[in-house]
């Protein structure tokens, strides 16, 4: 059937803030079909809280809502925009369950909207865990035996039959969150119970362990016409126990036979066709025991996953931009093959490379968490990387992560075999460099199989690849045992270490021999047909397959693999500068390892390069591109810390760096440097100074006076960044330090002022030389001392004088001009008792950039990549690239944006099982960011509070527990909160001084003072009975009562507020409550800008 | 690392890699393999016979050899290229490693050398005649000459090679819907399982019968195998294929087979460019419109118009191409309105490959049911 000619607009749901679980992959497919589907000539409403993705540029939709995924907000935007249909199968698990809701409530018929892509019954059918099961069956496939209870008592029933370990799943969450293993009762009774609150429908499944067998992964895809095709097998390499997503996977399936795979593809078939899912894809995961093969079907997500973001990458067969085609009606074999040109979709991806996924977690910014990888996906972020052979495929995935550590390495000795085992034993980040230092101190395949049930087929890989670093190592210099390094994806580092060489040596003496890679292309179909996308990965092979132009060339530096820190921002900026770049006639060319983003599509950029963001591997690049036509230069600040780190390494290897130049980088970096200028433009920085030991760190802070902000040098997103408030406080943070060697002689430790109660500016600005044009100023909600990336702000500011407004704009400027900056410059600044304090400049992209754009209808990313390319601002402002007014006065009637951060706390659990603490400090630690977008700041803080938490309660009690350096600004807010019906509920300390207010409070224990059968605010929280928690924390100590409510908090997803700024905000925001939500798209903004 | 072997093509292009397999030389067409799983299957495929299979995908040999998953006596290929053989195999079915079964079977390869450029080299020129040789101190001139001397493809009568030399009866599964003979041109274990598992006593007799000789089983259908081969080398076994359609006894053919249809219904034949190899191809049922995703391995392929029913140039009445092949338009089945015979250019018994187009099996017995029913009346 072709298009179907009932459908003129469609709505499509985003998948909202990125979280562990569903992250920038789902940026990736709903970017493609919206492209899809307006190259269909559909009128495509979109809504996605997330400001930082690309979809939600207005480019991409003909009305984009940046609104909370909320069944009011999308019942307002279908009122409002009346779409024939939505698409909820390209926003996760979010969008799903939206449409869930929507389909429950009848809003779906009331509006007689369709469900398109996947219908009600379909997603129904899939996530079910009993309707699937009986399914599976039903298609003569097997599963593990399993039982959904919703009580406990159910569950130790069911233990009866199978004993332990038992497998807790609950239904209805993504990134498989609660679920996990449980080896006895304790476990048990603690899992289920957080399993039956998680889920949605309070139900939880229980199943027999299969822990240990090899897991794989088909990506299907089926039409109307009951077309199906598998686009891609994924083998995990960590065996059933370790989420996919924190899984080393290899595509293809490496160790079936066909027998086996068709097998699976049978089943495959079968279940989707029984699910229903008929225009669209899904993925489903399976068990094979390896002593005799029996297969159990694990899940199926009947919608676009972030398996099939990785598919599509390591196939080149774009699954969301199909699904879209499907959705409207087409058929496989009327959708033409991108790569090929020539052949149809309706075929199965062939691949002669593999491909290696490799996850990035984020476990040292929760020191609690225990970090035993489980079914519950804990990484934040993966890198893709691709080879001619697993072996290269593997070592440039590992160092993809920039990790230290993270690659394998042949310094020293190994340690005893024996311990390696032990530690291998269990998984972890970072295992399989574990497993190969065990394989160096003598282990064998099969000692190691015996530990970790990894097939012995890749275990035999890490041997292949030991075995080579040895006879490297014993032929020293050699260029034939230099070749063979590279043919299984040694680096020049790597090879320089078994050499004892340095890197650019090792890099001299390959170059000098012309030893290089080619480039190969992925093309669907293994060389079958010619490929007409130019989408390239490395290999030490005989042909290249470049064919570089004769135009002018720009190379982009992507930002890696996500983390907490660096996420899918600067990915938004990478692909601006992809797009304004190719507008303006250059040829642009995107290197990046990340597989869940927009910036490694094949269609982004006009070449992509899928290649890890080492300096050697981004040389090759630039080596093959320079073959002919002119590099113009290569873009580093929009990459985050990933991009910039090589600027120094391109710089020196005569590769032209477009904008800031290097030298002016570390200006900013560098404290002495960057204080001259502050001084030469009479700006002040808090006073601070550096100390190598505690007794030095005491003296200086003694002298600056506390509170202090301590850091480590050389350290990137507020790694190990503190509060202290007091000497005892120094020297526990040393004693906590100790282990982890970041504080000595080459790395001081900054001390630097801590400025209580300050409000910390964050400002977004380009520079050109002559022009600064400031994209936004951004006011955080929090105090300074939290992490910008963790606090919540407001732009414009709303509680700015125009003073401090103008004297920010001066000093931004005179920052610019002093840095050099060409570009894009980001600057923090704190106002504390009426002075203007700076506290750190960044001459890059930052985070905020793809905020700023949105909020302000500017397209900051886009100019500042002009900019770097020799384009003024005034001519930018001129030819309608920005907006002739900066961002530095806002008008009054122009909408107030709120960015809110999302945390991950809940993902964290240490080895008791307890949720980590979960207060914001200066250290980041945040994944995502949603924008509430409206009228009034109130209104819009609570639109981000919808979208970040799922809403602040409109009634019922609230706990107070405030430090004493917050008791006297409390006070008014909460009276407030008095007045709008809320109980007051407090611990000792704070409830005096609100009853000396006149305020009815009720005291609850702390829970270190709750006698043996009193009830502490602790057990109130668990049991549901307080709505809004607020505690700010007091010192450092995890052990402190602050620590075990936040837990609790966190724990119960009930809104928590660890800042006096967020209280104020909450209470304003509850002021509106009452007032019906109005949804307003980016293109009417635009509009009204327009007429201003 | 040293080098021990090498490619060379007869365009002249060589790769320097290391042997593998057997020690020795060998000399084949040349034909890439696209298939990422079920490479057992494919060099024990009598099609194969006379090539050199250059594997596409990287990884070969992971899985280890089985009894099992033997698609005939014994493994094919005149000659195999792998990029990165096994060192260990890895599986709870694997008995023995390839490496083990290609020395055992003589069979001379290479690995080591970029596959990929080897298949663009092929893409681009055509199949053509390679020869793999022990790296020495020959000049490639010299095995360049060797490789052209070779005979071509086109031409060739292989299946006299690759057939049994005497029948033997695989019974029926269940209850016997009568027996099939089968002309083994170079037949594949799990075409014969599936004949017998839908009813059929399944005859396997030599390429060498005559019409007499097939008749003498009083079979209700006659069934032609895949092979390898041109098919207009096979004249004989069109002849024999003639007398069945003449006699109206149910025909399914497969690959080889529906090679030899389209000859013995009066159509021409031709070698493709590069050939089908691989296990990922679209082909749509045109009664149906359904796509199916296939097995190929056909270096020829049978000229017949695409579209409508037309009069078979041999007489035998009203035909129609069945399944076409969706990458290239190319003839992949055929079907006789007047005579109850059909065939398929693609592997429906798969091995390796998907296993969308087993309902072609069905529709034989259905066909050998109908035919037998009326016979009757």
């Amino acid at each position: 059937m072709p298009k179907r000619d009932d459908i003129s607009s469609v709505l499509v749901i985003g998948s909202g803030p990125i979280v562990i679980g569903q992250a920038a992959e789902f940026d990736y497919s709903g970017t493609q079909a919206c492209r899809v589907l307006r190259e269909e000539g559909v009128r495509v409403i979109l809504i996605n809280s997330n400001p930082a993705t690309i979809m939600t540029d207005p480019d991409f939709a003909d009305a984009t809502y940046v609104e909370p995924i909320t069944t009011e907000a999308i019942e307002a935007i279908i009122a409002k925009e009346k779409p024939d249909a939505i698409l909820p199968t390209l926003g996760g698990q979010t969008a799903l369950n939206a449409a869930m809701k929507l389909h429950e409530q009848g809003i779906l018929t009331k509006y007689n909207v369709e469900l398109i892509g996947a219908k009600f019954e379909a997603i129904q059918r899939g996530e079910d865990r009993q309707i699937f099961k009986d399914l599976v069956l039903e298609s003569g496939a097997d599963v593990a035996k399993s039982v959904v209870v919703n009580s406990i008592e159910g569950a130790l029933a069911f233990i009866e039959e199978t004993g332990y370990p038992v497998v807790i799943r609950p239904s209805f969450t993504m990134g498989g969150l609660g679920s996990g293993f449980a080896y006895d009762e304790e476990e048990l009774r603690r899992m289920v119970g957080n399993g039956l609150h998680e889920s949605p429908t309070s139900e939880v499944l229980l199943e027999e362990s299969i822990l240990g067998w090899k897991e794989y992964e088909l990506e299907l895809m089926r039409d109307t016409s009951d077309n199906t095709v598998v686009v891609c097998s994924i083998e995990n390499v960590d065996p059933v126990g370790v989420h996919t997503g924190d899984s080393i996977t290899v595509a293809p399936a490496l160790t079936l036979t066909d027998r086996e795979y068709q097998n699976l593809r049978d089943i495959g078939i079968r279940i989707i066709r029984a699910v229903g899912v008929d225009t669209g894809g899904c993925n489903i995961q399976f068990a094979i025991d390896p002593t005799n093969g029996r297969v159990i079907v694990i899940e199926m997500n009947p919608r676009v996953s972030r398996s099939s973001a990785l598919a599509s990458k390591a196939t080149g067969f774009p699954i969301a931009k199909i699904a879209a085609k499907l959705a409207i009606g087409y058929r496989l074999d009327e959708i033409p093959n991108d790569i090929t040109g020539v052949t149809p979709a309706s075929f199965e991806p062939t691949l002669d490379y593999v491909v290696v996924k490799a996850p990035r977690f984020a476990f040292e910014k929760f020191p609690e968490a225990d970090t035993t990888l489980t079914t519950t996906m804990k990484s934040v972020g993966e890198a893709m990387a691709i080879g001619r052979n697993f072996t290269t495929a593997l070592q440039k995935s590992l160092r993809s992560l920039e990790k230290r550590g993270s690659s394998f390495h042949w310094e020293g000795m190994p340690g005893d075999k024996a311990e390696l085992l032990a530690i291998a034993s269990r998984p972890t980040d970072g295992r399989i460099v574990v497993l190969q230092q065990a394989m160096r101190a003598g282990a064998t395949v099969k000692e190691a199989f015996d530990t970790t049930a990894i097939d012995p087929w890749f275990l035999d890989q890490i041997q292949l690849i030991n075995e080579t670093a040895d006879m490297v190592a014993a032929h020293h210099g050699d260029l034939d045992a230099l070749a063979e390094a590279k043919n299984h994806g040694f680096s020049d580092a790597q090879v320089a270490s078994l050499w004892s060489m340095n890197e650019a040596d090792v890099r001299a003496l390959r170059y000098s021999h012309n030893l290089r890679p080619v480039f190969k292309t992925v093309d669907t179909c293994a060389g079958e047909f010619p490929a007409l996308t130019p989408y390239h990965y490395s290999s030490y092979d005989f042909e290249t397959e470049v064919v570089p132009s004769d135009r002018q060339k720009v190379i982009i530096l992507g930002s890696g693999p996500n983390r907490i820190g660096q996420g899918i921002e600067f990915d938004y900026s990478c692909v601006h500068a992809s797009f304004a770049l190719a507008d303006a006639d250059y040829e642009t060319i995107m290197i990046n390892c990340n597989p869940e983003t927009v910036s490694t599509d094949y269609d982004t950029s006009d070449r992509l390069y899928f290649e890890p963001l080492t300096l050697e591997d981004v040389l090759e690049v630039i080596h093959a591109e320079s073959a002919s036509g002119t590099l113009v230069g290569v873009v580093v600040q929009l990459g985050g810390q990933t991009a910039l780190g090589l600027a120094h390494g391109l710089e020196k290897a005569g590769v032209p760096i477009l904008g800031t130049t290097p030298d002016a980088i570390d200006i900013a970096e560098e404290r002495g440097r960057f204080a001259e200028i502050l001084e030469r433009y009479e700006l002040v920085a808090p006073r601070n100074g550096t100390a190598t030991d505690v007794e030095s760190a005491i003296t200086i802070a003694e002298e600056i006076g506390y509170p202090v902000l301590v850091r480590p040098s050389y350290v990137l997103g507020g790694r190990g960044m503190e509060i202290v408030y007091d000497t005892a406080s120094i020297r526990d943070y040393f004693v906590r330090m100790e282990g982890q060697a970041i504080i000595g002689d080459d790395a001081p430790l900054l001390v630097d002022r801590f400025l209580d109660d300050a409000v910390e500016i964050d400002i977004d600005a380009l520079f050109d030389g002559e022009t600064l044009y400031i994209g936004g100023i951004m006011e955080h909600i929090e105090e300074a001392g939290v992490h910008s990336g963790d606090s919540a702000c407001t732009l414009p500011p709303v509680t700015l004088g125009r003073t401090v407004i103008d004297r920010v704009a001066t000093a931004t400027r005179a920052i610019a001009e002093g840095i050099g900056v060409r570009g894009l410059l980001n600057v923090q600044f704190a106002v504390s008792a009426g002075v203007l304090y700076v506290l750190e400049a960044n001459p890059r992209a930052s985070r905020t950039v793809p905020f700023v754009s949105k909020a302000m209808g500017t397209q900051l990313a886009k100019a500042a990549s002009l900019v770097m390319v020799g384009r003024s601002i005034a001519e930018l402002i001129a030819d309608g690239h920005l907006p002739e007014h900066d961002g530095t006065h806002v008008p009054l009637n122009a909408p107030v944006a709120v960015k809110e951060a999302v945390l991950p706390f809940k993902r964290f659990r240490n080895t008791e099982g307890r949720v980590v603490d979960s207060v914001l400090g200066p250290e980041m630690r945040s994944t995502g960011e949603v924008m509430g977008i409206d009228r009034t700041f109130p209104v819009a803080f609570g639109k981000s509070q919808d979208a970040a938490y799922g809403g602040l309660p409109r009634s019922g009690t609230v706990f107070v527990s405030v430090a004493d350096r917050d008791k006297r600004s409390v006070v008014f807010p909460i009276q407030r909160l008095h007045q709008l019906g809320f109980t007051l509920l407090a611990t000792e300390g704070t409830a005096e001084v609100l009853s000396r207010y006149g305020m009815p409070v009720t005291i609850v224990q702390k829970f270190s003072n709750a006698a043996r059968n009193e009830e502490s605010i602790v057990d109130l929280i668990r049991r549901g009975d307080v709505d809004i928690i607020i505690n700010t924390p007091s010192g450092h100590s995890a052990r402190a009562d602050g620590a075990e409510i936040r837990r609790e908090a966190v724990a119960a997803d009930k809104p928590l507020i660890t800042t006096i700024a967020q209280v104020a905000a909450v209470v304003a925001s509850l002021e509106d409550t009452g007032v019906p939500l109005t949804v307003t798209s980016l293109q009417e903004y635009a509009l009204e800008r327009a007429s201003w | 690392m040293t080098t021990s072997a090498i490619l060379v093509l007869e365009d002249g292009t060589s790769f320097a890699g290391n042997a593998y397999g057997a020690a020795g030389e060998s000399i084949g067409e040349i034909v890439f393999q696209t298939g990422m799983s079920g490479y057992q299957e494919t060099l024990t495929d009598p099609s194969y016979a006379g090539q050199i299979v250059v594997q596409t995908a990287p990884h070969i040999g992971n899985t280890g050899m089985n009894d099992d998953d033997e698609e005939s006596r014994q493994i094919w290929v005149a000659g195999y290229i792998v990029r990165d053989p096994a060192r260990v195999p890895s599986n709870f079915r694997s008995q023995r490693s390839l490496d083990d079964d290609l020395v055992a079977g003589g069979v001379v390869g290479i690995s080591g050398i970029d596959t990929r450029a080897v298949t663009r080299i092929i893409r681009e020129a055509g199949a053509m005649r390679a020869g793999i040789f022990p790296l020495d101190d020959r000049p490639v001139s010299e095995l360049v000459d060797r490789v052209r001397s070779a005979p071509e493809m086109s031409g060739l009568n292989l299946s006299t090679q690759v057939s049994v030399s005497t029948s033997y009866v695989i019974p029926a599964q269940g209850d016997s819907i009568g027996a099939l003979a089968v002309l083994d041109l170079g037949v594949k274990q799990a075409t014969l399982n599936h004949l017998a598992a839908r009813g059929f006593d399944v005859h396997v007799i030599p390429q060498s019968a005559s019409l007499e000789d097939i008749l003498a089983i009083n079979p209700v259908a006659v069934f032609y195998s895949n092979g390898p081969g041109d098919p207009s080398a096979s004249g004989r076994h069109v002849e024999i294929l003639r007398g069945v359609l003449a006699r109206k006894l149910p025909f399914f053919g497969i690959c080889f087979g529906n090679q030899l249809l389209g000859r013995a219904l009066g159509f021409d034949t031709y070698k493709l460019k590069y050939g089908h190899r691989g296990i990922n191809q679209p082909v749509v049922d045109k009664a149906t419109g359904r796509i199916e995703i296939t097995a190929h391995n056909h270096g020829f392929a049978v000229d017949a118009p695409r579209e409508g029913v037309i009069e078979s140039p041999a007489g035998f009445g009203r035909v129609e191409v069945s399944h076409v092949g969706l990458n290239d338009n190319c003839v992949e089945g055929l079907r006789a309105i007047d005579v109850p015979a059909f065939s398929v250019q693609y592997h429906p018994e798969a091995a390796a490959g998907p296993h969308d187009s087993t309902y072609l099996f069905d529709r034989f017995r259905d066909l050998v049911i109908a035919e037998t029913g009326k016979a009757q009346n």
